[in-house]
């Protein structure tokens, strides 16, 4: 189980409750927390990073800044999909390596702002699932469906500990 | 903005007296009768103390009256200006700029220590009396005065607070030892008093062994308008009266702290910079410059608007509208070029803080060190500066420590006993070079070599260039100090260095020749914000080439490319010249133009083609930098944001002339 003091854990309000945007990447359906959410734009023109790693594969002009665009269908490892009129890039904030980090989000469909409960939360299992256990912080029930909270610092630690493991950069050179 | 803030306007004020105070000091050390310098550097105390009282910084203000004090003995030809009292009134500038920018209660201890070290450099066989603080309490409390006096009506007015001199005073003697007595005579009845006038006088008794000078620099700022008597007191006065509460001025705020450890706060070189804060001192005649742009943007505007609101319209209209298009653009460069000389700031800034790292290095290793400064007048960006010192305190340091010989070792080497540092500056281009030059031993290969070996950096034995093998120091982890010193040898420094140097976009360059020395070239950019950049098309991504960095242009034909596939050179004026197909770097899947483009860039010596699709020309580049999750990548060094809102990618060239060179020399092991 995570402490309370681990940054990753999830940021239950005092009645159990947390406010998040859910969204669906693939046929998963995932939930961030609405208070690191920073805008939910529409398709933009892309920019291709050559070498850059497959999960972070480009950039766009956030007003004015250079964000990198993350595909979760990556490091959930499903097929990327071509972009739908639904696709939207939800440009989020969020604490990396001590640095606030705003990056856009790929998500094939946004649904809404909404409540989660704490008790219908629990831990991803140890087996059954079909990507990497500590990408996920938990688990929430809601629905008849369950709603993923994805840990994104452990996803883009990923990143951070050596381009090389996931993708080589400039690896297609030789 | 800090510049409505008096107490950062003082901060700055104050760092800026500091460092031309010590700078002061650091002459001194070379000409101990000048009586000039000795008056600069009393007068830079003299006012750091008065406006630190002004505003609010009494710590600083008591400290520093102490060595006002000491520097007035020496002006008034009382005591002798010492090396030993340069060397301890240098700490105290140090705990003077630690008091500059903390209160921390802490700091007393700390400054106590000094001022028992200043009393004992000062300490002439005659008298020692006006450092007060530390001296011995009990066997001088039959000496003393007796001081009645009054201010002027409108002293609080003038900015004079009686609290602060009633406290100044009760310092000058041991605690309890100051009985202060407000005399309440002069009081106006009620209805004709003004609150903001001062009525009070005070009657003063102070036990101790004291110099009337002390007492007269309390009152130095009001002196000239102020009623003061001061007698020694009679030495068979009954014993100081237990004094009312009331009336006794807070001598235990201002008391020093009880004698502690020996604590002289560690220098450290990042503290320096930080006293200027994020302010800028830029020359009026500088934002003239810039004002008169703006006017004529204004002017443009509105012709603009005349313009749109007219109605002219077809050949004649566009005719106008391509003249004001024109005169923006110009604006707009102009613009650009005066900002950016707003934050250029010269270098001289910079190295005068080495004056004093080089003297405090040259008591630590004992060896006599000169330093020579040049192109002091240099400008650079101010946070290219700031981002320099402390790699250039790293290089200073190493050559001291492990460039410069002993002095025995130099004599015994036929060399002059003092060892040179030469730093020095120049513009070229739109790069600033900064070279530190020592007069030392020079790099030993072989032991550069042994520790490579030891730490698995090269295969015993291995041949390997020289150049390469000074590289080796730049190395993560790398350091040949056999012994490691207080100064450097901790096993971090030159990649760091290297990595810092990179960070702002230059190089840094190393030669050095057995027995007669090194130099450290270091070479960076101008300014960081804005390139002129060549934009290029490759597959369907736009790129930048920065436009420094671009030699030539050729094309490449479709026969030629065919040709050359395998071994990717090219002959340029009898030179072979590797080149990069950047669409087969970048992967990106597209077929080539027919007429390719080569551009050719180079840094050094070394150059490297690389092939486009197509050139649209050059651009003015705002570098924004890449996400954290981008940085590692070698191939760019930013982006940045095209007319139509696009991102393209800028080329980082060292990397990339690098990975030619590789190709290089694959293709030569290979062929």
């Amino acid at each position: 189980m995570m402490s309370m003091t681990d940054p990753s854990a999830t940021r239950w309000d005092e009645a159990g409750q947390l406010e998040v945007l859910t969204f669906d990447i693939g046929d998963e359906r995932l939930a961030i927390e609405a208070i690191s959410i920073r805008e939910i734009l529409d398709l933009l023109p892309e920019t291709p990073v050559p070498g850059a790693p497959a999960l972070v594969g480009s950039v766009i002009n956030f007003r004015g800044k250079i964000i990198p665009i993350a595909d979760l269908h990556v490091a959930f490892g499903m097929p990327i999909e071509d972009p739908s009129p639904d696709t939207r890039i939800v440009v989020i904030e969020t604490l990396l390596g001590g640095e606030e980090t705003q990056i856009g989000l790929r998500a094939d469909k946004v649904y809404e702002v909404t409540l989660l409960d704490r008790d219908s939360a629990s831990a991803p299992p140890v087996i059954g699932m079909r990507w990497r256990r500590t990408f996920v912080r938990e688990l929430v029930r809601q629905d008849q469906s369950v709603i993923v909270l994805p840990d994104l610092p452990a996803i883009f630690a990923t990143l951070e500990r050596g381009h090389a493991g996931l993708d080589s950069p400039l690896g297609h050179a030789a | 903005m800090s510049g409505n803030d008096p107490v950062a306007a003082f901060r700055i004020e104050a760092a800026d007296l500091l460092d031309a105070t010590e700078q002061a000091l650091l002459d001194l050390t070379h000409d101990l009768a000048s009586r000039e310098l000795i008056d600069t550097v009393f007068r830079g105390m003299h006012t750091l103390k008065g406006s630190g009282a002004m505003f609010g910084f009494d710590a600083l203000a008591a400290f520093t009256h102490h060595c006002e004090t000491a520097f007035d003995r020496v002006r008034k030809g009382l005591a002798p200006a010492s090396p030993d009292l340069v060397a301890v009134t240098l700490g105290a500038m140090d705990h003077m700029r630690a008091l500059v920018e903390s209160d921390d209660p802490a700091l007393a201890t700390a400054g106590e220590a000094i001022l028992a070290r200043l009393h004992e450099a000062l300490a002439s066989p005659s008298d020692n009396e006006d450092l007060a603080t530390d001296a011995p309490a009990n066997g001088n409390a039959e000496k003393g005065w007796h001081l009645v006096f009054r201010l002027p009506l409108d002293a609080m007015a003038n900015g004079t607070n009686p609290l602060i001199l009633l406290d100044e005073l009760a310092e000058l003697v041991e605690p309890g030892l100051a009985r202060i007595i407000a005399l309440p005579d002069a009081i106006p009845p009620l209805a004709e008093l003004d609150p903001s006038q001062c009525h009070l006088g005070w009657d003063v008794e102070l036990r101790g062994d004291i110099a009337r000078e002390a007492i007269d620099d309390v009152f130095i700022f009001v002196m000239d308008d102020m009623e003061l008597q001061v007698e020694p007191l009679e030495l068979a006065s009954p014993p100081l009266p237990e004094p009312n509460p009331e009336i006794t001025a807070p001598a235990t705020a201002a008391a020093p702290v009880p004698n502690g450890q020996d604590g002289q706060p560690a220098r450290s070189p990042g503290r320096m910079q930080g006293g200027a804060g994020d302010s800028v001192r830029v020359p009026a005649s500088r934002l003239d410059v810039l004002m008169d742009r703006v006017g004529e943007l204004v002017i443009v505007q509105s012709r603009l608007a005349q313009l749109a609101d007219s109605g002219i319209r077809g050949p004649a209209g566009e005719l106008a509208l391509r003249s004001i298009s024109e005169e923006v653009e110009r604006l707009a460069s102009e613009l650009r070029d005066t900002t950016m000389v707003l934050r250029m700031v010269p270098i001289a800034a910079l190295f005068g803080r080495f004056r004093r790292l080089v003297h405090d290095l040259a008591h630590e290793t004992g060896k006599t060190i000169e330093l020579v400064t040049e192109g002091e007048s240099t400008e650079i960006d101010k946070t290219v500066s700031e981002q320099l010192a402390d790699p250039i305190v790293h290089l200073v340091r190493n050559a001291c420590d492990h460039g410069l010989e002993p002095a025995g070792e130099r004599r015994s080497n036929g060399k002059r006993e003092s060892g040179t540092i030469r730093l020095a500056a120049e513009q070229a281009g739109g790069e600033v070079l900064i070279t530190i030059t020592d007069d030392g031993r020079g790099i030993n290969r072989e032991r550069v070599r042994a520790k490579a070996e030891a730490n698995g950096l090269l295969a015993p034995g291995a041949a390997i260039a020289d150049a390469d093998l000074l590289q080796m120091i730049f190395h993560p982890g790398f350091s040949t100090a056999e012994q490691v010193t207080n100064l450097s040898g901790r096993g971090v420094g030159m990649d760091v260095v290297k990595r810092t140097i990179e960070g702002l976009r230059g190089t840094i360059d190393l030669t050095s020749e057995p027995g007669k020395g090194s130099t450290i070239t270091l070479r960076i950019p101008l300014t960081l914000a804005i390139i002129e950049g060549l934009l290029v098309r490759v597959g369907q991504g736009n790129y930048v080439i920065p436009l420094a960095a671009v030699e030539e242009c050729i094309e490449l034909s479709l026969e030629e490319d065919i040709r050359s596939r395998g071994r990717s050179m090219i002959t340029l004026r009898d030179r072979l010249v590797p080149f990069l197909r950047l669409r087969e770097l970048f992967a990106t899947g597209t077929r080539p133009d027919p007429y390719q483009k080569i551009v050719v860039i180079g840094t050094g010596g070394e150059r490297v083609g690389l092939v486009v699709d197509q050139i649209i020309g050059s651009h003015q580049t705002v570098i924004k930098s890449m996400s954290r999750l981008h940085r590692g990548l070698p191939s760019f060094s930013g982006a940045t944001i095209l007319g139509d809102g696009g991102v393209a990618l800028i080329l980082d060239i060292v990397q990339l002339v690098a990975l030619g060179q590789q190709q290089e020399e694959r293709l030569r092991a290979a062929g």
